[in-house]
């Protein structure tokens, strides 16, 4: 029956999970010793995600080989009470695949064949550690592409992307994960192995699918997904634009969108972004800078054409004071390069930093770009701003020198007032990080006890014993049994996650 | 609120409401869910009656036209809010002052937003657009106790919690009661043309469209009307700027070896066929030839062929199960959108999947008490 989430995942931290380590035993015996890890050493490895700042040890590490090793792993942490957290590559920024204490963390990256392709139906059928990239290189084959394109295309895997309903730059025109997953193999908490969608565009029923896209991992583990895939553009045509105010960039970027264009992606960087980039990867973007926009337009070469130069034009009444087009492969992929790499080069101009992952209107950006500078200043850090400027999601880079005794603290602090500021405007929390367990005392600023109180509801069907990555998403764990409205006035402090600095 | 007692007997299947209430405000919806015991049933303008199994009760008619506030258009953000009970076309008037448009073209007549939602209805311009699911970024409902929840929001990017928007997107008022509703919009397109070509049969329709499919022209709508066994006719639906419409069109033409440009679409583009038996189906979308090939004789339809969505009309005396059947290689379904006599939830939506008991689970978390819709969804919910 359901056991209330403190028992499940809490115990103290660092101590011993005897009930997860006799799990590891009979684990060894079912899937073979070398795939069930409880040396201290080599559980480091998998303490945290890529948000390094929540780090916790889990108990056992499983590194699944085979669907099965997942379907057996979970019904053995179902029988026992123990909690499971699944991970893919491990580049979450919200903390979502940071281990519980004495849990199991299972690892799918070796779930990395590509089952099929089939470019007359337009799917590719992938394990979930398929890395992104691989999926739109398979399809290129054929002349199609796999749109979803997260920044960490590289590295991330499906499973992930589909967990986070991962965005990424081409998301404005081409919609998000969860517009692109067509069915996926889900192994719920009990161990029950459901299939959710399929090949067909639609199923008779409720569209769980839906439900399970960007679930963080806590409505059971993806073991195969089906994907669509696009046909890929007959022209491609990206300009790299510089303003000398930031202003101007943004009020570019609300000219194109109301002039009833659609890029396939407008992405902005500030002049400490700009900074960065160029210390990292050379991308030569123009000299003196404040603000760039990297716009790309694709579809059929008439409609590119004729849009392309109006965007030049609204540019230019805005005072873009270069734009350089891209003449070919190459010189698209510098451009690209710059934004890409934007993240990792920061860490060049700064000891440390912080990545947050906040969305608002489009029209606000102007606005809640000076706000952001003003908060920043008031703070005394610096902000570097590079971002998915179509969609109003933003990504503040907040940097800080963490030998500074209280610098740290001090970034989250503003990190977390430019949320609020977020959510005051209409936006939200999180446009494709994903909520995990950084964001989820922001949860409640978003949204009511009730709206919190009826995604539980989907929460407690997939996972009546709160097992499956227990402690993220939600600002107080509940007991599935207890109906909406009633709560308990201690809001208790959250166990599972153990031990975290 | 107006409320109706004794309601007119024109009820689906012979169920016949106890009671019609008509609220005007998602306040009233709540008042009526709290205030009430028994089974309630969430309609909108009544336009998609046989589009769910009929309920196995319905103490209450609940009927959602009065809440029919546009409550926000922001034409930058291409964001729009609006109640339940808005009508698809006075949506799309009000959009398209701004140049803008929801780029949903169900063909029903009067259909309401809330009634699209829990109908998960479309149209031909799927294709391009895609669907309610990918429309809709934030719905307020009301659940089966009164509680009033919202998911997502209003703006285009949205990660935080759960999207339960896809969850009462196509759940036909048995989670809850849509009250209102935030779109992600488009532009209204400046310029639109299409190409018309006869073809000879479903083989060689299926073989075009796949054509079509794997170029790179971008059509917002691909439609064939076919008569299985028989002709049919192809529409291939471009629009864009003037000139991309007008090149996209030469290259169609050369594409799928002949056809002729008009700037209109026929007639039969965009309607449901109608029948003793209407079906819709859905399938791989390159089976379209052998999901054709598997109708009984004497079906016609319309299919949005490089989608993996079909409408037919079949004979009264069709064997569902024997369709079903055949399609089941594809990933295909049929589910009954009208039919003549009233059908159990089986045969109305077909074999259940292995999903079932999560389904099962979920409603019975949302309504436990199975007051909403009752029976109306798949296998009996
Ligand atoms: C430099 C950099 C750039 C980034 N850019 C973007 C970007 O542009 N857009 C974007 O959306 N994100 C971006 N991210 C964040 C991250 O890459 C994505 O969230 C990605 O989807 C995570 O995939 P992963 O395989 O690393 O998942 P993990 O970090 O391993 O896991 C993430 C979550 O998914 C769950 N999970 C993993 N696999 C499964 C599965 N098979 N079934 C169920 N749950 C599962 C985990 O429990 C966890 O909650 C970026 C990250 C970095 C480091
Ligand atoms: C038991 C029963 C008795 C009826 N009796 C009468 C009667 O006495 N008099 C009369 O005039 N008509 C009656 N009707 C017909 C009714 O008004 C509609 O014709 C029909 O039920 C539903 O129309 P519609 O909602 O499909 O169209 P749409 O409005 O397009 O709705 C489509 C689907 O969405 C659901 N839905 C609609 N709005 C919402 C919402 N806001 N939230 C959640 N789900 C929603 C509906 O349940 C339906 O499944 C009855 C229908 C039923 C089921």
């Amino acid at each position: 029956m359901s056991q209330h989430l403190a028992e499940v995942a809490g115990t103290a931290p660092g101590a011993a999970a005897p009930r997860a380590l006799r799990l590891a035993e009979r684990l060894r015996a079912r899937i073979g010793a070398d795939r069930v890890l409880t040396d201290p050493a080599q559980l480091r490895t998998y303490e945290c995600d890529g948000l390094a700042t929540f780090r916790v040890r889990p108990a056992v590490v499983v590194l699944a080989g085979h669907r099965d090793d997942v379907v057996e792993t979970v019904r053995m942490c179902a029988r026992d009470g123990v909690p499971f957290v699944a991970r893919g590559s491990g580049t979450g920024l919200s903390g979502g695949a940071m281990p519980v204490a004495d849990g199991v963390l299972i690892v799918l990256s070796r779930l990395r064949s590509i089952v099929s392709v089939d470019p007359d139906n337009a799917r590719v059928v992938a394990e979930p550690g398929v890395v992104n990239l691989w999926v739109t290189r398979e399809a290129a084959l054929y002349g199609q592409a796999y749109a979803p394109d997260p920044s960490s295309q590289q590295v991330c895997s499906i499973g992930g992307n589909v967990a986070e309903n991962a965005g990424g730059a081409h998301c404005l025109k081409y919609g998000f994960t969860v517009n692109h997953v067509m069915g996926a193999e889900v192994v719920l908490s009990d161990g029950e192995v459901v299939h959710l969608g399929g090949t067909a565009p639609e199923h008779p029923g409720l569209d769980l699918l839906g439900a399970f896209v960007g679930s963080e991992g806590t409505l059971g583990v993806a073991t195969q997904v089906t994907l669509r895939t696009i046909q890929a553009p007959e022209s491609v045509r990206t300009m790299l634009v510089g303003f000398h105010e930031v202003a101007d960039a943004a009020g570019t970027v609300s000219d194109v969108i109301a002039a009833g264009i659609l890029p396939a992606a407008i992405e902005m960087m500030d002049a400490l972004a700009i900074e960065a980039a160029e210390a990292a990867v050379q991308c030569g973007y123009p000299h003196g800078a404040v603000a760039v926009l990297v716009i790309e337009l694709d579809g059929p070469r008439a409609e590119v054409d004729e849009q392309f130069r109006l965007v030049e034009e609204i540019a230019g009444a805005r005072n873009a004071f270069e734009t350089r087009i891209a003449r070919d492969d190459a010189e698209r992929a510098l451009m690209w390069r710059g934004r890409k790499s934007a993240f990792a080069a920061v860490g060049r101009i700064s000891p440390a930093y912080y990545v947050q992952d906040g969305v608002i209107p489009r029209t606000r950006l102007p606005e809640v770009l000076a706000e952001i500078g003003r908060l920043a200043d008031e703070a005394g850090v610096r902000v570097a701003n590079v971002f998915h400027a179509g969609d109003g999601n933003l990504h503040p880079l907040i940097l800080f020198d963490d030998k500074v005794p209280g610098a740290a603290p001090a970034a989250e602090e503003l990190g977390f007032a430019i949320l609020d500021l977020c959510v005051d405007l209409g936006g939200s929390i999180t446009g494709e990080h994903g909520v995990g367990v950084e964001k989820k005392s922001k949860m409640a600023r978003q949204f009511t006890d009730a709206d919190l109180d009826t995604m539980q509801l989907v929460r407690c069907a997939f996972d009546p014993a709160g097992i499956a990555n227990p402690g993220k998403l939600f600002p107080t764990p509940r007991l599935c049994g207890e109906r909406p409205g009633v709560r308990t006035a201690d809001d208790r402090r959250d166990p599972s996650l153990g031990e975290v600095f | 609120m107006a409320s109706v007692r004794g309601a007119r007997p024109d009820a689906i299947g012979g169920v016949v409401p106890a009671e019609v209430v008509e609220p005007a405000t998602a306040d009233e919806v709540a008042e009526v869910l709290r205030s009430t015991r028994g089974s309630v049933v969430p309609v909108g303008a009544g336009t998609k009656t046989g589009w769910a199994a009929p309920p196995s009760a319905c103490d209450v008619l609940l009927r959602t036209t009065g809440l029919d506030r546009i409550v926000e258009h922001e034409p930058g953000d291409l964001v729009a809010v609006a109640e339940a009970g808005v009508t698809l076309d006075a949506f799309q008037r009000r959009l398209a002052e701004h140049g803008q448009m929801l780029a949903l073209d169900p063909p029903e007549e009067g259909a309401t937003l809330g009634g699209i939602v829990g109908a998960n209805a479309s149209g031909p311009r799927r294709l391009r657009y895609g669907t309610v699911r990918d429309l809709l970024i934030g719905v307020t409902v009301v659940l089966a106790d009164g509680t009033t929840a919202r998911s997502g929001g209003k703006v285009v990017k949205n990660v935080a919690g759960y999207d339960l928007g896809k969850l009462y997107t196509g759940a036909h008022g048995g989670l809850g009661v849509v009250v209102s509703t935030s779109w992600r919009l488009h532009p209204l397109p400046k310029a639109a043309g299409a190409v018309v070509l006869p073809v000879g049969d479903a083989e060689a329709a299926g073989r075009l469209a796949a054509a079509v499919a794997r170029s790179t022209l971008t059509p917002t709508a691909v439609e064939l009307s076919f008569v299985a066994g028989g002709r049919g006719e192809l529409v291939v639906l471009f629009e864009s700027i003037e000139a991309s419409v007008r090149a996209q069109s030469a290259t169609a033409l050369a594409l799928l070896g002949g056809g002729e440009e008009r700037a209109e679409v026929p007639d039969w583009f965009g309607r449901r066929p109608e029948g003793p038996l209407v079906v819709r189906l859905a399938y791989a979308p390159a089976a379209l030839p052998d999901v054709l090939a598997a109708l009984p004789d004497g079906a016609s339809g319309t299919a949005s062929a490089c989608t993996g969505v079909a409408y037919a009309a079949l004979p009264g005396e069709a064997d569902l199960d024997a369709l079903r059947a055949a399609i089941t290689p594809y990933d295909g379904s049929a589910v009954v959108l009208a039919a003549r006599g009233p059908l159990d939830a089986a045969a109305h939506w077909g074999p259940v999947a292995d999903s079932f008991g999560l389904m099962t689970r979920v409603k019975d978390q949302f309504d436990p008490a199975r007051r909403l819709s009752p029976g109306r969804l798949l296998g009996g919910l």
